[in-house]
């Protein structure tokens, strides 16, 4: 009895994966939820769990090879003892024909001889057997053999099934007859969804360190470095950007005198009660999300049939890694506090920096906020993240003479905030405007605000 | 006409039709009455009694027993800037009036190229239950709600009939109203006061639900509320939608609906065959295939040529709360 086994669906937007690395070879054993290969989508890699113990029989797709989510990237022949086709099962005896056909009909259930397919035991949740694959299903939807409730699923059941990933097989039917009611698959997505978190983070563990590879770390002058899958996106992205959309830049100072001060007085009490560093990254992102309300058009996108105005407003905070950068995504930004946004920023760099990041929390972005500031620039002309309307960047917090009300000379804490549009999508009028109500926003917070 | 904020009063259904033809009567003078014994008689179900008093003889006519005639003078007088408001005594008279209806009133603004247009209500008591028998029962809004260019209201409630009236008296297009005989006086309820309308095409939902839609009009909605409500007691939460006009129909409320509870069950008293259970169910295939989790189910009257006089007859015609349970409980479970 073997086992095919298909490219993951690493997230909801996720179409192809490319195959990084095996971690087994062909003839290697590998036992159920081991890790064996190691899958990397735009930016995420995962290593992916068996769903099957047994041999490995066949890698179909090469290292570095990229294919479509659901094609077959492996077999694995399965170790059992009663496996119905395996070498040394014992031959059906006559009167288990029926029961011999059914097996025949239900690939991958492995050893449970003498279960049959009958509607009250279809849906025991941990009955053996491995996720379907496509192939595994269709066969089992059109085999004679398998139970009418099976083959008779209604519409709303088979597209939340396909949805959600979901093996009809093993989903227990509540409706009339033992029939699979929608309300049973969604039941039954939402258990998956939570045990595959789990698997997947067992398998990460068990996993050993990943090997150092040549580093972006410590160059070594004279030394080509390979193209990683996460360098090559990122190149394809900015050099994307860059050719479709004219960037236009702009730039306003900001005195965030009274922004640091609150700051200030917040940071010790947030850090004691919340467990996490209080930056300025979630006020500004807060006085963003705020000027994006009033501009709508800064939170948009640029296609060729119109410009999208956005309705949700999902903000991407670029995170610099070792050898990379990556972009998580705030949802719906405009309903956390400063507070929730801190704690929010907080969790996505600390997945960022242990590589837990999901395909999910790196899509959907609707703008981008780079702290170009924590690295100590005072200027700098940010890549928009493609399909954006606009990047903005908040620079460090540099104490300078200004001059103030009254024409005398003050120190006070300054900081550059730059902006770079898609021309295409707005004109220099409505970003220096929202740039201007950005600049509002921050001068207006100071330590009577709430956060 | 202003919107008088006052206090709503509780009144049958057939108070919501006298008053709100009253109204119409008092505050505009291009509206006028005809039908058969409307004026003298007052109405069989006494709807305009008093009416030929208080508005004279040229706005309360009192017409042959000639459908036709009654349906063809009214549309010469729509067409000339009248609001007239025709009556069929019973709906099953409306035969002979089937060409004025269809042939001429549902296609004057198409046939003028918009230069007329045709401001017709004509109101009809419809439905059985009230031992009418052959003549006296039938329903008859499958027959027309075929026909473009007409709109078919079938109210159920006292304040959705003077919303609905009003806005069928004030389109410019050719309107059927329906009122169902057993609801007139045994159905109660409030009804803002002032003027208002409620514009044609609208559903509402009277119940909302989780687990089932149930779309019914007329006397039938009355019953379906009552057999959810039972079946709340079992645990069960259906969503009651309340068609209230036919024809413009409400298909967003009616898929939306049927997308969050994935089940349907149409009901009507009208025959099955070609009904309007026959329109809902194949436009919401044709929308929401993907979120249905049942077959679609239709309790309708039977395909027989008329409802019998007889009482085990009539009440194995008219749809009884219990089976309307039932159909509802086998399709939450299914």
């Amino acid at each position: 009895m073997s086992t095919t086994i298909t490219m993951p669906q690493l997230g909801e937007t996720v179409t192809e994966g490319t195959v990084a690395q095996w971690l087994k070879r062909v003839g290697d054993s590998v036992e159920k939820y081991e890790a064996f290969v190691e899958v990397s989508t735009d930016k995420v890699n995962a290593e992916v769990p068996s769903p099957v113990s047994g041999v490995i029989r066949e890698l179909i797709a090469k290292e570095g090879e990229t294919v479509p989510t659901g094609a077959p990237i492996a077999i694995i022949d399965e170790v059992g003892a009663n496996a119905p086709g395996a070498p040394g099962a014992p031959p059906a005896g006559q009167g288990l024909r029926t029961e011999a056909a059914r097996h025949e009909a239900e690939p991958a259930r492995g050893s449970e001889a003498g279960v049959s397919l009958a509607p009250s035991r279809l849906g025991a949740p941990d009955a053996g057997g491995a996720p379907a694959s496509n192939g595994a299903a269709r066969r089992l939807e059109t085999s004679g053999d398998a139970p009418e409730i099976l083959r008779r699923v209604s519409p709303a059941v088979r597209r939340l099934a396909r949805e959600h990933e979901v093996d009809l097989r093993r989903v227990p039917g509540s409706g009339t007859g033992g029939r699979i009611t929608a309300a049973d698959v969604i039941a039954a997505a939402s258990r998956l969804a939570a045990s595959a978190g789990a698997q997947l983070a067992a398998a990460r563990a068990a996993a050993e360190p990943p090997a150092a590879r040549p580093g972006f770390a410590a160059p070594q002058p004279g030394e080509t470095l390979p193209l990683t899958q996460a360098r090559r996106i990122i190149a394809q992205r900015m050099v994307e950007s860059k050719r479709t959309a004219p960037h236009a830049w702009t730039m306003v100072e900001v005195d965030a005198t009274n922004l640091w001060k609150w700051r200030e007085s917040e940071k010790e009490r947030f850090s004691r009660e919340k467990g996490r560093t209080l930056t300025l990254l979630p006020f500004f992102i807060h006085a963003v999300v705020q000027s994006l309300r009033a501009f709508p058009l800064m939170n948009a996108r640029f296609a060729e049939d119109g410009i999208l105005v956005h309705r949700e407003i999902n903000v991407g905070i670029a995170i610099a890694l070792d050898a990379n950068l990556v972009v998580p995504v705030i949802r719906d930004a405009d309903n956390l506090s400063i507070a929730g946004l801190a704690l929010a920023a907080g969790r996505l760099i600390e997945r960022a920096r242990t590589g837990k990041l999901s395909a999910d929390e790196l899509s959907g972005g609707t703008f981008t906020v780079n702290n170009t500031g924590a690295n100590g620039s005072i200027l700098s002309a940010p890549i928009i993240n493609g399909g954006q309307a606009g990047i903005v960047t908040m620079e460090a917090v540099v104490k300078r003479p200004v001059v103030v009300e009254g024409d005398a000379i003050a120190i006070r804490a300054m900081m550059n905030v730059c902006l770079s549009l898609d021309h295409r999508v707005l004109d220099g009028a409505v970003a220096s405007a929202f740039l201007l109500d950005l600049k509002k926003r921050l001068q207006a917070m100071g330590p009577a605000g709430e956060l | 006409m202003a919107l008088a904020p006052s206090a709503a009063t509780t009144m049958t259904n057939v108070e919501a039709v006298r008053s709100t033809l009253y109204d119409a009567l008092k505050h505009d003078p291009r509206t006028l009455i005809l039908g058969e014994d409307v004026g003298a008689r007052g109405n069989v179900f006494l709807i305009t009694k008093g009416f030929l008093e208080e508005f004279g003889p040229e706005r309360i006519l009192d017409t042959p027993l000639a459908e036709a005639s009654i349906v063809g003078v009214a549309i010469g007088m729509a067409m000339e800037g009248l609001r007239p408001i025709a009556e069929i005594q019973f709906a099953d008279f409306i035969y002979p009036a089937f060409n004025q209806i269809v042939g001429e009133a549902a296609k004057t603004r198409y046939r003028s190229n918009g230069d007329y247009t045709c401001p017709l209500v004509i109101r009809t008591p419809y439905g059985g239950g009230v031992h009418g028998a052959l003549s006296h029962s039938v329903s008859i809004e499958a027959l027309f709600y075929h026909v473009p260019g007409l709109k078919i209201v079938a109210p159920s409630f006292p304040a959705d009939i003077k919303g609905l009236l009003n806005a069928a008296i004030e389109d410019p297009d050719p309107v059927l109203f329906l009122e169902h005989k057993k609801t007139y006086r045994s159905v109660k309820g409030e009804v803002p006061a002032g003027h208002y309308t409620i514009p044609l095409g609208r559903a509402e939902v009277k119940r909302p639900g989780e687990e089932l839609t149930v779309v019914s009009y007329g006397y039938n909605v009355h019953q379906a509320l009552d057999a959810a409500a039972r079946l709340a007691d079992e645990g069960m939460s259906i969503e009651v939608i309340d068609l209230r006009s036919i024809r413009p129909m409400d298909r967003t409320t009616i898929l939306a609906s049927v997308r969050k509870t994935r089940k349907l069950l149409v009901i009507h008293e009208d025959s099955k065959f070609g009904g309007v259970g026959a329109e809902i169910s194949a436009m919401v295939v044709e929308e929401a295939f993907f979120d249905l989790d049942a077959p679609i189910r239709r309790l309708c009257g039977p395909d027989v040529p008329a409802m019998g006089y007889a009482p085990t007859l009539e009440s194995e015609f008219m749809i009884s709360t219990e089976r309307m349970a039932d159909a509802m409980r086998e399709l939450v479970k299914f």
